[in-house]
């Protein structure tokens, strides 16, 4: 795969954020997508030599699982319309995070939590919902058309500076501002880390100054982020070796230069630390269920740091589950099960129901408008900043809007073609049900922690105040069907060298 | 920031299935920001045919943001629409001017079968990688990154192939269908970084077999997949594939 070089040939490497050193590999601005390549090309290599087979534009409707154990999916070729069903002696799940619950995030559209969420409804704990990433450097939202929300890289902080205007509501040019009429407010708060301080700092900061009056543009939810100090030290053209491919989507995207002006930047969910629960092998509670990168809890605890995702990439597909799977197979007495197997013909039949139930409501809402609805729901009340009488409030709104949402929700054509309403049908339909457990688990930890903040839990100086006494824990919730509350299920977070403390960034 | 709002009409490509006819439809759609992407555009466009109880226009997308390769979309006759560097989801409709006609149509290739409206099956690409497009390491065996230093102007050259998300916009935009840009970037990029040189006889033989049996068009040098290319991809590495070919067929290893 493809890592920037120096020019002696060594890998380049960079600062990222919550690190004060230089130590993050990278790819100009485009590390994540080249490590995708890395990963398809590395993939291709073996469906060439037959050892893994492809079968693209398919998605997971239902987990079989026989005498307790994962035994196989049921999938909808989306090509088509036809449900498929395939048989396994363990079924591993890398279906990414649930982010767009949130309907705007950074997340590619058809990411959803729909595979893991009919794990979670068939008995595999969900882990620690309310642990959601908000990014820092999105490009801000500018009408209620918009459909997702675009991440400028976090390596952009290394250079570029922070800032509001010191005066409410100041609406001059940002050229026109001088430097001494100029928060940077990161630098400020936070001296030693300043512009690289962690994600959820800088995101909650961000939101503190626009709710002051200090936000930037039309709508007043924006941040400057200004090369002009970096493009006075090194040049242009070193701001563009570095970043040029991020500056032209960023003009792309706003019709403006970055080299000319600052950027506007704001928060966006990007990333969620919760997932389905997994032991040390990554196995679920359900036998044979195996859950490997952002859709599984582990490994990023209540926040994540910069490249660290490719960590977990590497240790979950790499290191961790080449062995842990094969004790599964080894001792575990797995009898041949076929197609036809009542558990498979059950969940073939279970999918095949709920198709025809959405199909069938026939009301006047389409899809999208209910996935707008819930989003904005919960980035107002389970977003940046939570308490307890907003999460209590959501929680009632979201069930309403679930029951709206089974009675009026319109899917037009066939379930037997491909179908797009239909694929986001059932996606929102599962995220109605998953945003709730979101908003209990954020009700129940009554502490800030992470990307998790509670209004009421802060110190003076309005940073994340934990309660380790009392919250040091997993929540791992046990999905309840006929509408009853999920059940919690402690697993006690137990410290036995290092101490849990608190990081300063200041 | 001001908001100019357009109304458009608009010429869509409806196709039900891979075997019907298809053919165009006439939609009328007001109101249109031009802070909008051209995806958002269509976004809104199916609200309103949703709410006329006409099923909405399938396209494909997904991270919305340039680098997935999923859009598409012959706009006004062009791949991608009418901006350099540019993919459609990227593409707004800044771009287009209150009262215009905007035509959009499928990718057009007998490679890239359709398969409803705007939804075209291009995972004759995939089958292509397979058949080289990659460094036979295996998981357990990759050596230090370092310990195979890689000049870092050599490195940049690779990697403005490296820089190909798979779109098939050069295939789209070339009248012979072919996908030799695509193929090329894979080819080239590979063969001038020291990791891709022990397979680079084969893997451009078997990966140039493999774009010709699906039925891709000839190369004609005639640059239309360069200007269409959001990856600003260079036909320069259609002329190194071409010396590795060469060099293949007569010097080949295996």
């Amino acid at each position: 795969m493809f890592r920037s070089r120096e020019y002696g040939g060594t890998l380049a490497n960079r600062s990222f954020g919550g690190a004060q050193v230089s130590r993050t590999f990278y790819c100009r601005g485009q590390t994540g997508q080249q490590l995708l390549l890395g990963a398809y090309q590395a993939m291709m290599r073996q469906v060439s030599t037959g050892k893994v087979k492809l079968f693209a534009r398919r998605e997971m409707l239902e987990l079989v699982i026989v005498d307790g154990l994962a035994r196989g999916i049921v999938v909808r070729n989306l090509a088509t319309g036809q449900l498929e069903t395939h048989t396994a002696d363990a079924v591993v799940l890398a279906t990414g995070g649930y982010g767009n619950v949130y309907y705007l995030s950074t997340m590619a559209k058809g990411s959803n939590v729909t595979a893991a969420w009919r794990c979670a409804r068939k008995g595999a704990l969900f882990a620690n919902p309310c642990y959601t990433q908000i990014h820092p450097t999105c490009i801000p939202v500018t009408g209620d058309y918009q459909s997702k929300l675009t991440l400028m890289s976090e390596s952009l902080r290394n250079d570029g500076r922070v800032w509001v205007p010191s005066t409410k509501g100041d609406r001059r040019a940002p050229d026109q501002i001088p430097d001494t009429e100029r928060d940077y407010y990161l630098e400020r708060r936070y001296p030693s880390y300043g512009n690289l301080a962690p994600r959820d700092i800088s995101s909650r900061a961000a939101k503190e100054r626009c709710d002051a009056g200090h936000g930037v543009g039309d709508s007043g939810l924006a941040v400057f982020l200004d090369f002009r100090d970096a493009i006075q030290r090194d040049g242009e053209d070193v701001v563009r070796k570095k970043y040029g491919n991020l500056f032209h989507m960023y003009n792309k995207i706003t019709a403006e230069d970055p080299y000319k002006q600052p950027m506007r930047i704001f928060p966006a969910v990007h990333y969620t630390m919760g997932g389905l629960w997994v032991d040390y092998n990554l196995m679920s509670n359900i036998p044979g269920l195996y859950v490997l990168g952002e859709a599984n809890f582990s490994d990023h605890g209540a926040n994540r740091l910069g490249a660290s995702a490719l960590m977990q990439g590497l240790s979950d597909g790499y290191f961790v589950i080449p062995y842990t799977i094969g004790d599964h197979l080894a001792t575990t007495k797995l009898e041949k099960v076929l197609e036809d197997h009542p558990a498979c013909l059950q969940a073939r039949k279970d999918a095949d129901d709920r198709i025809t139930k959405l199909m069938g409501v026939q009301g006047k809402r389409s899809v999208d408008s209910f996935h707008r609805e819930l989003g904005l729901l919960l980035w107002d009340k389970c977003g940046m900043a939570r308490n307890r009488s907003g999460l209590e409030q959501v929680i009632g709104q979201i069930r309403e809007l679930r029951d709206e949402y089974w009675k009026d929700v319109r899917v037009l054509g066939s379930g037997a073609s491909l179908n797009q309403s239909l694929e986001k049908a059932g996606r929102v339909a599962d995220f109605m049900e998953f945003a709730e457990l979101l908003a209990i688990d954020a009700l129940n930890r009554e502490e800030s922690c992470g990307g998790h903040f509670r209004e009421e839990y802060q110190t003076s100086d309005g940073e994340a105040a934990r309660n380790d006494a009392d919250y040091s824990y997993v929540a791992a919730w046990e999905f309840q069907s006929g509408g009853a509350e999920p059940v919690l299920h402690k697993e006690p977070l137990v410290f036995e060298n290092v101490k849990p403390s608190t990081r300063s960034y200041k | 920031m001001s908001t100019d709002l357009l109304n458009l009409n608009l010429r869509v490509w409806r196709q039900a299935g891979p075997n019907d006819k298809g053919g165009f439809r006439t939609y009328r759609l007001n109101g249109v920001s031009t802070h909008m992407s051209f995806l958002e555009m269509l976004d809104v466009l199916n609200e309103q045919l949703i709410a006329q109880k006409e099923e909405p226009v399938e396209f494909d997308h997904d991270c919305r943001e340039g680098i997935c390769g999923m859009c598409s979309l012959m706009i006004n006759g062009q791949a991608h629409g009418p901006d350099n560097a540019t993919t459609t989801c990227q593409l707004h409709m800044r771009r287009f001017k209150d009262g215009d006609t905007v035509t959009i149509e499928p990718w057009r290739a007998a490679a890239f079968p359709v398969l409803r409206d705007l939804v075209v099956d291009r995972s004759a690409f995939d089958r292509i990688i397979a058949e080289g497009g990659f460094v036979s390491v295996n998981t357990g065996n990759a050596p230090d990154g370092n310990a195979i230093l890689v000049p870092g102007v050599r490195q940049e050259v690779a990697m403005d192939g490296a820089a190909c998300i798979g779109c098939g916009a050069c295939v789209a935009a070339c009248k012979n269908a072919s996908a030799m840009l695509f193929v090329s970037a894979k080819v080239s990029q590979l063969a001038i970084l020291p990791q891709g040189h022990p397979e680079r006889s084969a893997r451009v033989i078997n990966m140039v077999a493999q774009m010709d049996k699906e039925g891709f068009g000839s190369c004609t040098n005639t640059s239309e997949c360069e200007a269409a290319c959001p990856a600003e991809v260079s036909v320069a590495h259609i002329a190194r594939l071409n010396r590795e070919y060469l060099r293949a067929s007569i010097f080949a290893e295996t």
